[in-house]
């Protein structure tokens, strides 16, 4: 078993490396507080994103150097971040590897964790270190009513992190960050990618698997999202809906647990019911307030704070005060 | 055409689900399959359906499941959907396995309904209620030394080639893989059917083929609580949350809420 030191080195994925996003901010900030800090991507990081590692205490970015027939859209497959991410671990002689928990990096990590022989926790919500320096993961299940802790067994451990898992800090001082390259080679299948087509992101608001509040909308809006965006506008919150509101084409993301996890400082569901799939993906959330004309809903089990009322009204009303309340 | 499908024996989520002794609480009278694995269970079978009708004669839909006992329930529910065969591995010895013990379990059974003949696609749900890890999938995958195309909201097997389109949280995605190969898939992928009468007669009757580990090729060192690279040391219940406060809306209502939210510093 590792020794009780925090003499290791933390490796953390940076895919895409156009940017840092705040969730990868969070994962260097717990890569801190447990060792030595260091990046890998399977792209060059562009100028801003040099500037954030630097700011965030990240000496090295290890860079793959991929076969022609990995390059490309293929780059960002399972299986070839997971290669990467293996080789980057013998490169380095890394103790722990910290992804975030997209779907496609939580196989990723996974894989990996498999050709190193790894123990692997999927969804932490918090990364620490036992009295034997063993790396120790809280989770957060059963729809964030239960608290579980799991101790890794292996000399290596790979995580993938929930969002809002901690607030992001910048290192005391930056550091000059130096981007080395290194040979991956992959030996797992790979399919074909016949097209690929990168998802264009509302750039106005937060993103919804990463914002601090989040405001949803379900099928008590009746398809009009306008008082839902009113409300995330005035609170700089990011919107999402139910899976009936995507089911009925009214919006493009759903939170739910088989949809977009969120664990937000604020939850709003607005003519959302709570049926245990949306609660699944949301409950985990510090704050949850409910808008729903019916008193009967389930959400307001799991609510800290509820109005009955037709969300048309409620919303906008809210949303003034807010505003109001901000230009103070 | 010989399709494999993986499925779980869950806990209800509408049901109180929760740990003892660090393990998740398997009661039957609460147990179900797991909701997702019926979208799994539909797209294998839609896949058979739109076969030529000798090579439909002869294909195979194989509903397999690493479970206690009770589990037979999660395969009952998949013989009403319409698969031919219902496998349970259960062993004392996997009883604790992290996800590569599971997967392990998996691909030793998948390997020996090879022995039978080829298995040319393995589906899964795109994850299980119960741990929603997602990375089974891609690990059997992996073991079978296969290409996996997950989380597929459109499906298509053409000329032993799978097709699958799937919107990641970065981009959208058109892949392939030829055959043999590994397919989850997700919830927005399709319905899943409701069992007909006839179904769920012959359902009844269909005999559940039990297998243990000795049955399988697997190192017994690498699965169940001792081979776990991972340990759940703690599991405690979150305290329940205080009384909601709750405000009906007489034309102050969105007031209150914005009042709650600063008075909170939420704003």
């Amino acid at each position: 078993m590792a020794e009780a030191t925090r003499n290791r080195t933390v490796l953390v994925l940076l895919d895409p490396a156009t940017e840092v996003r705040s969730s990868v901010l969070e994962l260097l900030t717990i890569a801190r507080s447990l060792g030595r800090v260091e990046a890998v991507t399977l792209e060059a990081p562009t100028v801003e994103a040099l500037a954030q590692l630097s700011a965030f205490g990240v000496e090295t970015v290890h860079q793959a150097e991929l076969a022609p027939a990995t390059q490309g859209d293929a780059r960002h497959l399972a299986p070839v971040v997971a290669a990467t991410l293996a080789a980057a671990v013998r490169l380095t002689d890394a103790d722990v590897v910290l992804a975030p928990s997209s779907f496609a990096a939580k196989e990723a990590a996974a894989l990996a964790a498999r050709e190193l022989g790894a123990g692997v926790v999927i969804d932490a919500a918090s990364v620490t270190e036992d009295g034997d320096g063993r790396v120790v993961a809280g989770k957060r299940v059963f729809a964030g009513s239960w608290d579980t802790t799991s101790t890794v067994r292996t000399e290596v451990a790979v995580l993938t992190v929930r969002a809002n898992a901690v607030v992001p800090q910048p290192a005391d001082a930056a550091v000059a960050t130096e981007v080395e390259g290194f040979a991956v080679a992959v030996d797992g299948v790979v399919p074909t990618v016949v097209e690929r087509t990168p998802t264009v992101r509302d750039s106005d608001r937060p993103t919804l698997e990463e914002a601090a509040v989040v405001v949803a909308g379900g099928r008590g809006t009746g398809g009009d999202f306008g008082p839902v965006n009113e409300l995330a506008d005035a609170l700089g919150a990011a919107v999402g809906a139910s899976r009936d509101a995507v089911f009925e084409g009214w919006f493009d993301r759903y939170v739910g647990q088989t949809g977009v996890t969120v664990a937000p400082r604020l939850y709003i569901g607005a003519g959302i019911s709570g049926a245990p799939h949306h609660r699944g993906g949301m409950q985990a959330s510090q704050v949850v307030v409910a808008v729903n004309n019916d008193p009967e809903a389930p959400i307001f089990e799991i609510c800290d704070f509820a109005v009955v009322g037709d969300l048309t009204e409620v919303l906008p009303q809210a949303a003034a005060i807010i505003r109001a309340h901000k230009d103070q | 055409m010989r399709i494999a499908v993986l499925v779980k024996y869950v806990p209800d989520i509408n049901a109180e689900r929760r740990f003892a002794d660090c393990r998740v609480v398997r009661d039957p009278a609460e147990g179900t399959l797991n909701e997702l694995d019926e979208n799994a269970l539909e797209a294998a079978l839609r896949i058979v359906e739109a076969l030529p009708e000798a090579e439909r004669e002869a294909s195979e839909v194989v509903a397999l499941t690493v479970a206690p006992p009770e589990g037979d329930l999660a395969l009952r529910k998949s013989f009403q959907m319409g698969v031919d065969r219902g496998i349970r591995v259960s062993d004392d010895a996997l009883a604790g396995s992290d996800y590569f013990g599971t997967t392990a379990a998996l691909a030793a059974a998948v390997r020996r309904l090879e022995a039978e003949g080829p298995v040319d696609l393995v589906v899964t749900g795109m994850a299980a209620l119960d741990g929603l890890g997602s990375v089974v999938p891609a690990l059997v995958a992996a073991e079978l030394d296969r290409p996996a195309l997950t989380f597929a909201k459109k499906v298509a097997v053409e000329a032993g080639t799978l097709e699958i389109v799937r919107e990641t949280d970065e981009a959208t995605e058109t892949l392939t893989a030829p055959l043999p190969a590994v397919l989850s898939v997700a919830d927005t992928a399709n319905t899943p059917r409701f069992p007909n009468f006839k179904l769920i007669m012959a359902a009844r009757t269909k005999q559940i083929e039990a297998w243990s580990a000795a049955d399988l090729d697997l190192d017994l060192a690498a699965v169940g609580a001792a081979g776990a690279r991972t340990e759940t040391t703690q599991a405690s219940p979150r305290p329940e949350k205080p009384e909601v406060e709750l405000v009906q809306d007489k034309g102050s209502g969105g007031q209150a809420l914005a009042e709650y939210l600063i008075r909170n510093d939420l704003v």
